[in-house]
């Protein structure tokens, strides 16, 4: 108990979340005949791969006390002229290919921070709108035409089935490893950096922050391009995953994302939270997404009910849990001063 | 005199829009001037305009309520369920599917108001989740055929010229107005609003006020749902989809706080107007629904961003200027009610 105890809350989340995790896995394998495949396994690791990029930039943003409810139509669009790009030049370097979609997912984040860092509307209010401005303007310049995948370059389309190692019939695909490494890269420059620090820092505390002087509306400018940038690049993974791209390819994966970060145990009002949190909870969702279609008795139409309760019980939970070891921390730290945590930090952690 | 007319100063401003609109509109076509037109305009949204009117409520309080367009769904899908599967009379069937949008805001009210999670997680949870139990009621079916009675009270109207759910509205933002403006519960979801620490140590049951005010948002939509079914004469899981949008905007636009604690009944009535009045000045110069949307989108950003833009601009006239002493120029989050509430709260404290 104590040892747990001694834990920093952030990791408690984290391990709560694979212990949660692991439960399901086992629940359903009883549920589900031939459950714990191979296929299985990739089928979840691709579908976790876009949410979790997702995830992470929603997570970025939601540290600063922000929203981005941009990033559905923000992959759609990039997913889009990325596709359209592609058709016309069939030749571009994949590398070029990526940093296209990167650079408009980016440029179109770096509107929604613009508005909300130095036009100080409220974040909720600029990507409701640019949720709905960015589609529209899809669909306008789409002219209801739709991207095909035999009309995209071969490398393409084949990127979602490259395998890096296989480990028995465990495949690693590619892009699902290069997303996992990015992501812990993100969160080593964030937990470590200096920028990485102001992003928490003004969550946690945006007057405190801009009293000691931190640059609050570049932290904030540059947590809505990266979380831009991010989407971008989910919008490039989107295209070469499905092949074809309609007007309304990636709408409502905003919610998917928010969902993610908050299973994971981002505070919505942000400074705390981890991205390796928000990606156990894109591998939650996505867990969930995949196996609930094929227990028997249930439809498809279980989906959206299960994540919806899943997630007011993982923040209900979260929050219970978060102020009982609170203050069990700030009780104990009282009786033996010398070796707990200082009540302050204690208290803290109810947040 | 020039207090007030600082104090109403997004009123006037929002006023001043409507005029604009409308004379474009004019210009723009033959048809826009018509007792039909007009009655189409509302008709064609009442639904939403319903809810608009207890989000007023929610938004004001500090709280915003996601869910509202999935509720809307639920609801209607619930009676769509109750009429499938027989059993219950219709009119039985109909009060129990708004019944049902009441619990789903009592459900997400208790979240918010004894648990203290935050309205926009809890709300997202149910905008995910609502929806998600209307499509295991409806599944993919597009289910109809309902009594005759019912589809009349969707599409005719019942007195005059106007349909039962305008003069449900109609009837519904009078009374918002009076609750809002002149009785202490309206007097207490402002000072919630604006500091709801400020409000439970002046003794405001701060737990009772959130719960109340969300379940009448779930009721509202329920309320809403049936009467869209009504009038589109079938229902399907994706009813009412995305409405959300449309419901906060023209709150928002209607000069309410996304933080809480400001905007009038009045700014809102503008705001129904004048998002009407564009969607319908579109419509007739035939750009489509997808522009429509994308148009609203710009104006719920500008509606924030001009204000402070100007609001900026004044204040460093004033810093520079010799009209030192007076207030800074907040932003229009700082009107409406704000200045008001501050001495009126003091005593209390004490």
């Amino acid at each position: 108990m104590t040892a747990v105890l001694r834990l920093r809350p952030e990791r408690l989340r984290e391990l709560s979340l694979i212990v949660v995790i692991a439960l399901a896995v086992l629940l359903f394998s009883f549920l589900i005949d031939d459950y714990l495949t191979g296929s299985f396994f990739n089928r979840i690791t691709t579908s976790v791969a876009i949410t979790a990029v997702l995830a992470a930039g929603q997570t970025i943003v939601i540290l600063t006390r922000n929203i981005d409810l941009s990033v559905g139509s923000v992959v759609g669009v990039t997913a889009y002229l990325t596709g359209e790009y592609l058709q016309s030049h069939p030749d571009t370097a994949p590398v070029l290919a990526v940093a296209i979609a990167v650079s408009i997912g980016a440029g179109l984040g770096l509107i929604n921070g613009a508005l909300v860092a130095y036009g100080r509307v409220p974040s909720i209010i600029v990507t409701l709108g640019t949720l709905a401005i960015y589609r529209t303007w899809l669909i306008n310049h789409a002219e209801a035409k739709t991207i095909t995948a035999d009309s995209l370059p071969d490398w393409l389309i084949e990127l979602p089935n490259s395998t890096l190692v296989s480990i028995g019939d465990l495949d690693i695909r590619t892009v699902v490893a290069a997303v996992v490494v990015l992501i812990l890269c993100l969160q080593v420059m964030l937990a470590n950096l200096k920028w990485g620090r102001w992003v928490y820092a003004v969550g946690s505390n945006p007057d405190a922050a801009s009293q000691a002087g931190l640059p609050v509306n570049r932290v904030v400018l540059g947590a809505f391009v990266a979380s831009g940038a991010l989407a971008g690049l989910a919008g490039f993974m989107f295209l070469s995953r499905f092949g074809t791209i309609t007007v309304v390819a990636g709408s409502g994966l905003e919610l998917q994302s928010v969902a993610a970060a908050v299973v994971g145990g981002v505070n919505i009002f942000g400074g705390s939270g981890t991205l390796f949190g928000a990606l156990l909870g894109a591998v939650l969702i996505n867990l969930l997404d995949q196996s609930l279609l094929r227990v028997p008795g249930l439809s498809e139409f279980w989906r959206d009910a299960v994540l919806g309760a899943l997630i007011l019980i993982a923040v209900s939970v979260d929050f219970v849990l978060g102020k009982r070891l609170g203050r069990l921390q700030v009780s104990r730290a009282r009786r033996e001063p010398s070796a707990g945590v200082p009540p302050q930090q204690g208290a803290a952690s109810d947040a | 005199m020039r207090d007030r007319l600082f104090r109403w100063r997004w009123e006037l401003f929002l006023s001043a829009i409507l005029v604009v609109v409308f004379f474009v509109n004019i210009s723009l076509s033959p048809f826009y001037l018509g007792e039909q037109n007009f009655v189409n305009m509302f008709q064609l949204s009442i639904e939403k305009l319903i809810v608009v009117v207890v989000m007023t409520f929610v938004i004001i309080n500090g709280e915003i309520d996601l869910s509202v367009a999935s509720v809307m769904g639920f609801s209607a899908c619930v009676l769509a369920g109750l009429h499938d599967a027989g059993g219950v009379p219709f009119e039985v069937a109909v009060v129990i599917a708004i019944l049902a949008g009441t619990a789903a805001g009592l459900l997400q009210g208790s979240f918010v108001a004894f648990m203290g999670l935050p309205s926009l997680v809890v709300t997202l949870a149910g905008l995910i989740g609502f929806r998600g139990a209307a499509r295991i009621i409806v599944e993919d079916n597009a289910i109809g055929d309902f009594p005759e009675w019912f589809d009349r009270i969707g599409q005719d109207p019942l007195v005059g010229r106007f349909s039962l759910a305008f003069i449900l509205f109609l009837v519904g933002i009078v009374l918002a107005g009076i609750i809002l403006h002149k009785t202490a519960f309206g007097r207490s979801v402002y000072v919630i609003g604006n500091n709801a620490n400020v409000a439970r140590y002046s003794g405001i049951n701060v737990a009772r006020d959130k719960l109340i005010i969300m379940t009448a948002s779930g009721t509202a939509a329920g309320i809403a749902g049936v009467l869209f079914a009504a009038r589109l004469g079938t229902i399907r899981g994706d009813l009412a989809t995305g409405f959300e949008l449309d419901i906060i905007t023209m709150v928002l636009l209607g000069g309410v706080s996304i933080f809480g604690g400001s905007g009038t009944i009045v700014g809102v009535a503008l705001a129904i107007l004048i998002v009407l009045n564009i969607r319908n000045g579109l419509g007739l110069a035939n750009y489509d629904q997808n522009t429509q949307l994308g148009v609203i989108g710009a104006l719920l950003i500008l509606s924030v961003l001009v204000p402070n833009l100007v609001g900026r601009l004044a204040a460093r006239r004033r810093v520079v200027g010799p009209d030192q002493g007076s207030p800074p120029a907040a932003s229009r989050h700082g009107g409406g009610d704000t200045p008001q509430q501050e001495p009126e709260l003091r005593p209390a404290q004490h």
